[in-house]
């Protein structure tokens, strides 16, 4: 397996949808080849940061909503 | 997201608030949209990329709201009730403001040699992401590169990754197929890592 052909299946095989014949070959690819590792480390990464940018405790506090977005919507509704 | 766990059922006092919307209680009306609207910004925002169109949307979901009330059963929270609404409200801004010339990623995507090895050497990054994310700054970091991809690859990456969306809720969402989904997911992934490295990778390599 190339490292091209690694970094395709790296989404279903964090998703654990890789089939067997390809997991093999994919798991041999990773304990060899120290570039992937990386790679696969740093693309799990990076999908928990997205996911902590906006779900972290202390992101849950709303934004400041400015005041007349709150009047336009009640206007509307008349 | 909530959409997955089950959602807990709404509370007493959600259910008297709605009786009294449908009763038309200015109060009420009042009382929701000044609780909610920042909730419902905040999501409108990351699926919008934009604070106008946000805004656009957090109004058009209060008023669909508004319209439906008939429709809510107490079977969810209403906060969990109105983050549908809101998802669907900007998703429908998405599908009906002019469309941008789409950008490419390409030069976001990895680079193969001709014998398919990367071309670049992958250099660790200082620390795991839920130790940097504790920062504010990186916090805004992150977003802000979300906010730089190309909107095609943006709202797939925040429909599954971040409102936790599965792949045939995005592709009926977004009126693609669910491959279109998969592949649009992995590229989109794969261009915020290229974003990300210069900023989280460790100074001495």
């Amino acid at each position: 397996m190339t490292c091209r052909e690694f970094a395709d299946f790296i989404m279903d095989y964090l998703a654990g949808e890789l089939p067997a014949d390809a997991r093999e070959p994919f798991e041999r690819h990773l304990s060899r080849c120290h570039n992937c590792h990386e790679y696969l480390a740093q693309y799990k990464s990076t999908v928990e940061a997205g996911r902590l940018a906006f779900q972290h405790p202390e992101e849950e506090v709303p934004a400041d909503v400015p005041a007349d977005l709150i009047k336009a919507v009640l206007a509307a509704r008349k | 997201m909530q959409a997955h766990a089950g959602p807990p059922a709404a509370h007493g006092e959600d259910v008297s608030l709605v009786t009294r919307l449908r009763g038309g209680d200015d109060e009420a009306f009042e009382l929701v949209v000044r609780t909610y609207s920042g909730r419902l910004l905040a999501v409108t925002r990351r699926i919008l990329g934009n604070d106008e169109d946000a805004r656009d949307a957090v109004q058009d979901a209060f008023l669909s709201a508004f319209r439906s009330l008939d429709r809510f059963e107490g079977g969810s929270l209403l906060s969990t009730w109105l983050h549908r609404i809101a998802v669907n409200a900007a998703l429908m801004r998405l599908r009906t403001r002019r469309r941008k010339p789409e950008e490419s990623i390409e030069h976001l995507l990895p680079v193969y040699k001709d014998d398919g090895h990367h071309q670049e050497r992958f250099s660790s990054w200082t620390e795991p992401a839920d130790v940097s994310m504790t920062r504010a700054e990186n916090r805004a970091l992150v977003r802000r590169c979300i906010d730089a991809l190309p909107d095609t690859y943006r709202t797939v990456l925040v429909l599954r990754d971040i409102e936790e969306l599965d792949t045939e809720e995005t592709a009926r969402a977004l009126g693609i197929s669910g491959n279109a989904v998969k592949i649009r997911l992995h590229r989109a992934r794969q261009a915020l890592r290229t974003l990300l490295a210069p900023h989280f990778r460790s100074a001495q390599s």
